[in-house]
């Protein structure tokens, strides 16, 4: 069940008509007491390029290079200048609602609760 | 005597020595070359994208090193040779809980780059913005394009 949290799909353009090429950000996934913890490498990325949506049990993550001028003549390049582009299947028991978002040094860091019904509860015996 | 005016070969393409040195160079290019994988993998560890760009009195060096500290970062520069290197480090260390995708690589990285051109060693700055590295290397005065004025006499 919780494994569908990592499935990707593959790149593919946000809108079908468009050929638009995306970069996948690396990801860590781990599950904690209370959910999930997504972290996607972006760098680059500034919280204005940055667009989460949840829809139809997917969470797609795009985050957008803030505009940079180069500072001269490119001489050397190794980045890929794209854009970040990633999609996970969300796993029901996540509360969709409740997911919060940060963005820091070019790392995202999502936290995904599980909805309360899910959680595991201690029922005292009395 | 003939007519037609000797002309000197152009060196550019008349220098067999060069040549052979050129494709020397790309030989050992060949084998120096190693995969610039961006992947955590196994073998790869963890090689930051770098870019390198030429202004006219600066060379900024750019490199991708998302989810860093400051402090984390080190950067020399010895004999013409700019090394950037650091270490990632894990922020939780709870090992409750199963990790799902694990692609972020965590430890040590190193980069050097042999510079183009001389640069002025104490004046080099250095920003960390948004998870990338930008080093700005002013050129060296003997480096820097000069301008030279034909006087007619």
């Amino acid at each position: 069940m919780t494994a569908n949290l990592t499935k990707t799909e593959p790149q593919k353009p946000a809108n079908g008509s468009q050929n638009v090429t995306f970069t996948t950000p690396l990801a860590n996934i781990r599950e904690t007491k209370d959910g999930y913890v997504l972290e996607a490498e972006m760098p680059g990325v500034t919280k204005d390029g940055l667009e989460v949506t949840v829809e139809n049990g997917e969470l797609a993550i795009v985050g957008r290079r803030a505009a940079v001028t180069e500072p001269g003549r490119s001489i050397y390049r190794e980045s890929r200048g794209f854009d970040y582009r990633r999609v996970f299947e969300l796993d029901p028991s996540i509360n969709s609602g409740k997911i919060t978002a940060k963005i820091e040094q070019g790392v995202l860091t999502l936290n995904l609760p599980k909805a309360e019904s899910v959680k595991p509860r201690k029922i005292a015996v009395s | 005597m003939s007519l037609i005016r000797y002309q000197v070969p152009e060196l550019s393409n008349y220098s067999p020595t060069d040549r052979l040195a050129t494709l020397r160079d790309e030989f050992n290019r060949l084998f120096d070359w190693t995969a610039p994988s961006r992947d955590s993998g196994f073998f790869s560890g963890w090689t930051p994208a770098l870019d390198v760009y030429d202004d006219k009195d600066h060379l900024v060096v750019k490199v991708e090193l998302p989810g860093m500290k400051k402090d984390d970062i080190e950067i020399s520069m010895h004999d013409g040779t700019l090394t950037v290197s650091g270490e990632r480090k894990t922020e939780h260390e709870e090992k409750e809980g199963q990790s799902f995708r694990s692609e972020r690589y965590f430890g040590k990285f190193q980069r050097s780059l042999t510079l183009p051109t001389a640069v002025d060693a104490g004046k080099i700055k250095a920003s960390y913005k948004d998870g990338v590295l930008t080093v700005d290397l002013p050129k060296a005065e003997e480096a820097k394009p000069k301008h030279i004025e034909v006087s007619v006499s």
